[in-house]
């Protein structure tokens, strides 16, 4: 099996139908777990009619959506307007090739994994840009009109901790990253205070920017119901309007692999017990860490009320830049005390 | 198979660049430039120089395009109105591409290059960068930060003008 997968070809082809199937069956039974979790947290049942407790509803969505006409609604730009669900899913299956979901289970480990991932994550808004303005409707164009300077607006705290995060770590590679991180969970870079004593709230901020990148409540002013129909996605029906679901659902599946990669230690155990990590345990972490990450993610959605868009830029550009500005200026200064004190006696 | 890969690379970069100036659409002419840059990021990447192919993408393909679509989209331009062009931007035009031109031909023939094969075989760290960023070329590095940094407060200054002389009328 190890002989087999060591020729390039077949290990490709291996990941890219793992890849795909990964993002695949989290999409499809993501939606599921939301909505189990929304009708919990509303006090129903929610899907429970297909299958036993309703573990076949996805089969039935996705059957629905693929019976679906699609129709191009006239007066669109065609080209684009076909093209955008194409885009929307793209940077989110090329992102996870760099993710390790195991010391050695990675597609490919690029010594510049993390750039890979914001490089190929930031084209991201392009698609829901594009299918807003291929649309031609007033609610799309607003749309994306709101998806671009949302973005622009949370890309630049979220590089910022990042950066904050790559000063202590010296190094772009997720793999590495991940093995600084050894030694039970006080070593993970959430909690690692005596680096930078913010690392606590840097965590949030990426948490925060997260949620923003992906469009998700209560920041998902893209595709906020009540005012805008349906957003970018009005125009959208049957297959291409499930594809951007998938893509919503890929993205925070990438987005927090990213933060467990970045502030949970990836694959690392919690407790430093040779029993409790291995090759067979490094997964089992990672996923434990990605799915406790992801259920954050939907709890916050039905917990908090959609913000009002001006609140949303104001959060970024006044509260979260400036902070995480500081936090990079203490970490800069933390690093650089030693060398000094020593310098001075 | 490299040959192959940096001729479609090319053909894409090229074919789409030249669309971007062809578009009478400027969202598609705009949505050109992001493929012609997705082309040169493919053309890094068959040179192993991975970290500019991913900061090009990140910085233009991300931040660039998205912005230049979002002014397009609020300027709203109708894509059949286009004015003649006056004669002095024809002869600015013409002498700017003339210049062009000139610059690229004396760089062909008269600069020395190597053309067989890339003279460092080994692909420099990205530690290796930094360093350069930070020691050799620090100059220049900060005098372009400068200099965006003046641009930026120049933008903030004319639109606040413009802003108080609204509220004046």
């Amino acid at each position: 099996m190890s002989n087999l997968l060591s020729i390039e070809p077949v290990r490709i082809l291996t990941y890219l139908v793992g890849i795909c199937a990964f993002v695949g069956a989290n999409a499809a039974y993501l939606v599921l777990a939301e909505r189990k979790i929304a009708g919990r947290i509303q006090r129903r049942p929610g899907p429970n009619e297909a299958g036993y407790g309703g573990w076949m509803q996805p089969f039935a969505d996705v059957l629905k959506l693929f019976a679906k006409q699609v129709m191009i609604p006239p007066g669109t730009d065609i080209l684009l307007y076909c093209a955008a669900p194409l885009m929307v899913m793209a940077p989110p299956l090329m992102c996870l090739a760099v993710v390790p979901f195991g010391e050695s289970l990675v597609a490919r480990n690029l010594d510049i994994g993390l750039l890979f991932v914001f490089a190929f994550g930031s084209i991201n808004v392009m698609a829901l840009m594009l299918g807003g303005w291929a649309s031609r409707n007033k609610y799309s164009i607003i749309s994306a009109a709101r998806v671009v300077s949302q973005n622009v607006a949370y890309e630049i705290p979220m590089l910022l901790v990042v950066i904050t995060l790559l000063m202590v770590a010296g190094t772009l590679d997720l793999n590495e990253l991940i093995r600084q991180q050894a030694g039970g969970f006080w070593n993970w870079n959430l909690l690692r205070v005596w680096v930078n004593p913010l690392m606590p709230v840097t965590f949030i901020i990426f948490f925060i920017c997260m949620l923003a990148e992906t469009n998700r409540a209560p920041f998902d002013m893209a595709e906020s119901e009540s005012e805008l129909v349906a957003g970018a996605f009005t125009e959208y029906g049957g297959m291409g309007f499930g594809v951007f679901f998938m893509a919503e659902y890929s993205n925070i599946v990438l987005g927090c692999c990213l933060g467990t990669v970045l502030f949970l230690g990836g694959w690392q155990s919690p407790l430093p017990l040779a029993a409790l990590s291995g090759p067979l345990w490094g997964p089992v972490w990672f996923l434990l860490k990605m799915y406790a990450l992801i259920f954050t993610v939907m709890l916050v959605r039905w917990t908090f009320p959609r913000t009002q868009f001006y609140g949303l830029l104001n959060l970024s550009w006044k509260i979260l830049i400036p902070l995480s500005l500081f936090s990079l200026l203490l970490t800069g200064a933390m690093m650089k005390l030693p060398l000094v004190l020593q310098r001075l006696f | 198979m490299a040959a192959i890969f940096f001729y479609l690379f090319a053909g894409l970069t090229l074919g789409s660049a030249a669309l971007v100036v062809a578009n009478r659409n400027t969202v598609n002419g705009a949505l050109c430039l992001l493929l012609s840059l997705v082309g040169l990021a493919g053309l890094f990447v068959l040179l192993d120089a991975y970290l500019l192919a991913f900061v090009l993408l990140l910085v233009y393909a991300g931040a660039v395009v998205a912005l230049f679509l979002f002014i397009i989209m609020l300027l709203d331009t109708q894509p059949a109105a286009r004015k003649p062009f006056k004669p002095l931007t024809l002869a600015a035009a013409g002498l700017g591409g003339a210049l062009l031109v000139m610059g690229v031909l004396s760089f062909l023939t008269r600069a020395r290059l190597a053309l067989a094969g890339p003279a460092e075989t080994a692909v420099p760290s990205l530690k290796a960068y930094a360093e350069r960023l930070f020691t050799t070329y620090l100059l220049p590095v900060q005098v372009v930060g400068f200099l965006l940094l003046g641009a930026m407060l120049g933008v903030v200054v004319l639109s606040k003008k413009l802003d108080s002389a609204e509220k004046a009328r």
